[in-house]
């Protein structure tokens, strides 16, 4: 059985927003009924100040679905839907204490049903980018096609190479076997042999950023937590990037917080969300000599 | 664990009995069979009755044919593959699409491996077309594995007038019987099967114990070797504890078989035929007049099956779905596609699987709940609107 935050049960047993909205003028209907999730998405915009006055919901979908679809009307209802469209997929995870990895697309179905009702009130038409090809990671839904144009667009040779440029077998690593074949096949065709255990590309960072500007995203994405770790005495520096490895230092009250693994955590998953690659996080003082507390 | 629990066809409760049975082999009794004292030969002695018991249970004609395995899936492994490496020169495997994993997956990996495989399709009510099949059935076959009945729609197979008919082609004939034993009289020693599974918590023994039955005569290639456990052909130490527990569960099946096929089978139709009454655009999947006496399979139409668990569980009713996010995959059963039920029915189809221990007022209770919940999801549906499906379909853009 999935392990469902209480949050999750909570949506899921008691969803807000559900049902028809009558005096919609925004809707946005998604889903793959293949995969066994649909989703209509009703929203009430006040056309002079593009502010979403009611949404609601109709969903046919596991526990997860109708409650990320329940989640996200919460989010998004009094937001402008400039504001709206800034919610992602990550953000309704998070709204829900997070989601089974297997079931991060439930997410991803609420944010396209956004994207969708408001193209649909703005008279514009929304066309999904996604490729259909077989799935071959299950976990992050990802198809052989993407797959297959990663390898060749850039070359790959490992299966690690594969997870780092697309999720694709990060989770499970059932799919590892399925990989390696496409790998085989996309070599062949360039005159390569598939060697399995070549080490993976050095550095997999996405396509076009430099060192610098890795860094400065990082010192971005630190800035933006900055506040939060001040309000509660604490605060954090960027030591050092070695590769997927990002040094911070953890000083004032969060250095040694009992909280600060967790803390460690948030901001490793925002960095993997905005650096678009899987990294790790490590603090350079662990444990800390002051044992202040975060929350007396 | 209080609750009720009507998904017997996943695992089930391992009886008291059994239990008992098993108990002294654990400590007093816990020699190793092949060893030369006394310890060793009373375990021996033991496993010895297990294997007539689970003789008995099968109809078989000789202890012999017993082999005990680890599990279902590792007596269909065994099976095939040995069929296969036994007859090199046949390079074909007849199958059905709507087969468990532990048969599907390993054909699939079988055709990597230059094997050819044909899958026999079913119709809408799971059935099979045996015309095609005869034509399927060549020189070239070395093993045709056919399951005795299926384990989501409960659906038989006609396993024993199609093992005739591979015997007639000379390929052999195997069939995973995990759901059937126990459930359907067997007399494997009339029959031209060569090779059956068996898996023992599917009848009240515990989870790591299963048969392969072999027709005494039949070419064998093991899959573990090793000593000479099993007469050489699944070298390891038996699993002396719940070897003892499977013979004494067969012993009880086979009491029971009268009860399975007459009371099991009316709490099961009766819990059936209220569901279908009281909810709206809901239907039984597989072969109604011709499945397991314990198995129902329903599809609610424009729901999905996993919300459906969840909130039976709220209630304490267990049961399983059909649906891809129970599975974690992201399709929905093999089987239900197999039948040509429409994505929408597919994931919406829960599967309620009795046992002896099943009781009249759990299936009262399980008809009392199920209506409110379909209705209560259906409100959320987007293809629904009041009593029925929306008159403009809801197409929504496919991501």
């Amino acid at each position: 059985m999935w392990d469902y935050s209480d949050k999750v049960k909570e949506h899921f047993f008691q969803p807000r927003n559900a049902g028809v909205l009558a005096d919609a003028n925004g809707v946005g209907d998604v889903g793959s009924i293949s995969c066994g999730d649909a989703l209509r998405l009703m929203l009430k915009v006040e056309p002079e100040t593009d502010i979403i006055l009611d949404a609601h919901f109709q969903t046919f979908g596991c526990g997860s679905a109708i409650a990320s679809s329940s989640a996200l009307t919460e989010m998004i209802k009094g937001k402008t839907l400039d504001e709206a469209l800034k919610v992602s997929n990550q953000d309704i995870a998070d709204y829900l204490d997070g989601l089974p990895p297997e079931k991060m697309h439930c997410s991803v179905m609420g944010r396209e049903a956004l994207q969708a009702a408001v193209a649909n009130y703005r008279g514009e038409v929304w066309s999904d980018d996604h490729e259909e090809g077989a799935l071959v990671c299950k976990c992050f839904a990802i198809d052989a096609v993407l797959i297959e144009e990663t390898i060749r667009a850039n070359d790959l040779t490992s299966v690690q190479d594969v997870t780092n440029y697309t999720k694709a077998g990060g989770g499970c690593s059932s799919c590892h076997e399925g990989i390696e074949e496409i790998l085989v096949k996309v070599m062949s065709e360039r005159g390569e042999a598939f060697k399995p255990g070549t080490p993976a590309k050095e550095e997999a960072k996405p396509a076009g950023m430099t060192n610098l500007q890795r860094i400065r995203k990082i010192e971005a994405v630190l800035e933006m937590v900055r506040p939060q770790l001040k309000r509660d005495g604490g605060d954090i520096e960027l030591v050092d990037v070695d590769g997927k490895t990002i040094y911070v230092n953890m000083t004032g009250a969060c250095a040694g917080c009992q909280m600060e693994a967790l803390t460690l955590q948030g901001i490793q998953q925002k960095l993997m969300e905005e650096l678009k690659e899987f990294i790790k996080i490590v603090p350079t003082k662990a444990g800390a000599l002051s044992r202040a507390t975060c929350h007396p | 664990m209080e609750g009720i629990y009507f998904d017997n066809n996943a695992t089930t409760r391992v009886d008291e009995a059994v239990v008992e049975a098993m108990l002294p082999y654990f400590t007093e009794q816990f020699g190793n069979p092949s060893s030369m004292h006394s310890f060793g030969n009373k375990v021996g002695l033991a496993i010895k009755k297990a294997r007539m018991q689970v003789q008995e249970l099968l109809g078989a004609e000789h202890d012999s044919e017993i082999i005990f395995t680890s599990c279902g899936t590792e007596s269909d492994s065994t099976a095939i593959l040995s069929a296969l490496k036994a007859q090199p020169e046949r390079k074909e495997i007849i199958t059905t699409t709507v087969e468990h994993p532990a048969i599907l997956t390993l054909c699939a990996y079988l055709e990597k491996e230059g094997y050819k495989v044909h899958y026999l399709k079913v119709d809408s009510k799971g059935r099979l077309d045996l015309d095609e099949y005869r034509k399927l059935l060549t020189d070239q076959v070395a093993v045709v594995s056919v399951m005795w009945a299926n384990n989501e729609t409960g659906t038989f197979f006609p396993v024993v007038e199609m093992a005739e008919l591979a015997n007639a082609a000379g390929a052999m004939f195997h069939t995973d019987a995990v759901q059937a034993v126990g459930k359907v009289p067997l007399n494997l020693k009339d029959t031209k099967i060569d090779m059956l599974s068996v898996s023992g918590h599917k009848l009240h023994a515990p989870k790591g114990i299963g048969v392969l039955y072999l027709k005494r005569g039949t070419r064998f290639r093991p899959l573990l070797r090793g000593g000479h456990q099993e007469r050489g052909r699944r070298a390891g130490t038996e699993n002396t504890t719940s070897i003892v527990g499977l013979g004494k569960a067969a012993e009880m099946a086979l009491e029971a078989m009268t009860f399975e096929n007459t009371e099991v089978a009316r709490l099961r139709d009766k819990l059936e035929a209220a569901i279908l009454a009281k909810v709206p655009r809901s239907f039984v999947t597989g072969n109604p007049d011709n499945r397991l006496p314990n198995t129902s399979n329903i599809a609610f139409e424009f729901i999905e099956g996993e919300a459906i668990l969840l909130l039976l569980n709220k209630f304490g009713i267990a049961a399983s779905s059909g649906s891809a996010c129970t599975s974690g995959s992201l399709e929905p059963s093999h089987v239900m596609r197999a039948m040509g039920i429409p994505y929408t029915a597919a994931h919406g189809t829960v599967r309620f699987s009795l046992s002896r221990y099943s009781t009249e007022a759990e299936v009262d209770r399980v008809i009392a709940v199920v209506p409110e919940i379909i209705a209560q999801l259906r409100k959320l549906s987007p293809y629904w609107e009041g009593d029925g499906p929306k008159e403009e379909a809801f197409a929504p853009t496919y991501a």
